[in-house]
């Protein structure tokens, strides 16, 4: 079957069996390997990608299921060179120990921030309790997002261009 | 894991969906958001010949009151519930059902008239629509009829829909000083139910006019009170009656030993929660009747 996404801004078009899962469309035919595949049995959130700004668990999806749709992978955090706030808030409070979870625990956090730009803790909790750190750095993944959401703000508030432009891919 | 092959089809009208369905009858599955049947495929519990896409059909997602109804559409998400402000107000228990529902990105994905036409023993809103004396709408291209959420279900995974037939609305009554309340208990979020308890009451006239009473994950599907129902019809609404329809529900219910209790623990948890729902339930109605 004829598939046609656009991922991270880019269209793609690709033809799959029906029962081809998301998580491996974007890994196998688009090479997009920042997805990971965890449990592969929709408990641990490795797979997490954005389905028109929403997460959802890549393994628990057909690819022919979300054609037409968008769809955003870690790889389209850092837009135009400069890191989200959400992956400067993990560099910066050490949000992550293997980084296997990271990922998913970056898109469910982008996706907060954007719904909810000032989330309590409990809130922080509350969106990522689908995905699970093995490593459980929860404490630092929690300051991480706390950290995005001021910087965020800090953007917005400030005139123009204030924003934490750090260089993509120089860590 | 990939399922075994199958082929697919996203009707995009909802006679379209019908008619491929009663063309392909039992040999094929229908999907709305994929989160009970995906895993089933990945696991090759179940191989159709076609997978039904009805996710993309038009018209069947949303909250709606009047009419003396509230009528939810079957492709819902419960996050579509979970987001929404007003349902507190309108029904508490499917406010206090939402969130509960497995974890934040299936409640994206997932949605209620999937959740309810996989008829999972352990699925939390079979029990919340048996208390809420819901009714479910089937259609078929025969036509359209009425199911009362007390024999929609019949067994795992087992419910009263025909093979060519799609869940397509629930209709819940509006009914004045009422109110419910959900209370599971998990594991982790995420884990299916160790016990669940679905309760709503209406008042009246100081009395418990009716109460509905929904049982999951401690059974073969998501069981039906109904002794308890009865003893609470007109009581007042005290102690010794709340003590005693929560027992009436515990010793209702068929829990099994697994690794997430035994069966003694599970059926004193009903006790427990169908006395605390109760107690909320019946809190709630009389501060909506106040």
């Amino acid at each position: 079957m004829k598939v046609s996404l656009k991922v991270n801004g880019t269209e793609y078009s690709d033809d799959v069996e029906p029962r081809v899962l998301l998580v491996d469309f974007i890994r196998t035919n688009l090479k997009l390997t920042g997805t990971h595949i965890g449990c592969d049995t929709t408990s641990c959130g490795a797979c997490t990608v954005l389905l028109d700004g929403e997460p959802v668990k890549s393994c628990t999806l057909l690819a022919v299921q979300v054609a037409g749709r968008e769809i955003a992978t870690v790889e389209g955090l850092a837009a135009g060179g400069a890191l989200d706030p959400v992956q400067v808030g993990f560099h910066e409070e050490h949000g992550l120990q293997c980084g296997f979870c990271t990922p998913g625990m970056m898109l469910v956090s982008k996706a907060l921030l954007d719904r909810n730009p000032d989330p309590t803790e409990e809130e922080i909790r509350w969106a990522i309790s689908g995905n699970i750190c093995r490593c459980t750095g929860y404490i630092n993944i929690v300051k991480a997002v706390q950290h995005a959401a001021k910087a965020r703000s800090a953007a917005t508030a400030a005139p123009t261009g204030a924003g934490q432009a750090v260089p993509a891919g120089g860590q | 894991m990939f399922p075994a092959a199958f082929d697919y089809r996203a009707p995009a009208t909802i006679e379209e969906a019908l008619a491929a369905l009663a063309e392909a009858g039992d040999e094929a599955k229908v999907m709305a958001g994929g989160q009970s049947l995906i895993p089933l495929l990945k696991l090759r519990f179940a191989s159709p010949s076609l997978v039904l896409d009805i996710g993309r059909l038009p018209g069947l997602r949303g909250v709606e009151t009047g009419g003396g109804m509230i009528t939810i559409g079957a492709l819902t998400r419960h996050a579509d519930l979970e987001r929404n402000r007003d349902l507190a107000a309108i029904c508490p228990i499917l406010a206090d059902t939402a969130p509960q529902v497995s974890d934040p990105l299936v409640r994206n994905q997932g949605t209620v008239g999937g959740s309810i036409a996989h008829a999972d023993p352990s699925g939390d809103w079979g029990s919340v629509m048996i208390a809420l004396n819901a009714q479910l709408v089937a259609r078929s291209s025969r036509g359209e009829r009425v199911i009362a959420a007390t024999e929609f279900f019949q067994g795992p995974f087992t419910t009263a829909l025909a093979a060519d037939e799609i869940l397509t609305e629930i209709r819940i009554p509006a009914v004045a000083r009422a109110a419910g309340t959900y209370l599971k208990l998990e594991r982790k979020i995420g884990d299916f139910a160790t016990v669940a308890v679905a309760v709503q009451v209406e008042m009246s006239n100081g009395n418990i006019g009716r109460a509905g009473i929904g049982l999951t994950s401690v059974g073969a599907k998501n069981l039906h009170a109904t002794a308890a129902e009865q003893a609470l019809k007109g009581a007042a609404p005290t102690q010794e009656a709340i003590g005693e329809a929560a027992r009436m529900a515990a010793a209702a219910a068929e829990p099994k030993d697994d690794i997430r209790g035994t069966a003694a623990y599970k059926r004193d948890i009903v006790r427990v929660f169908v006395q605390r729902g109760l107690k909320t339930a019946i809190k709630r109605a009389q501060e909506v009747a106040g």
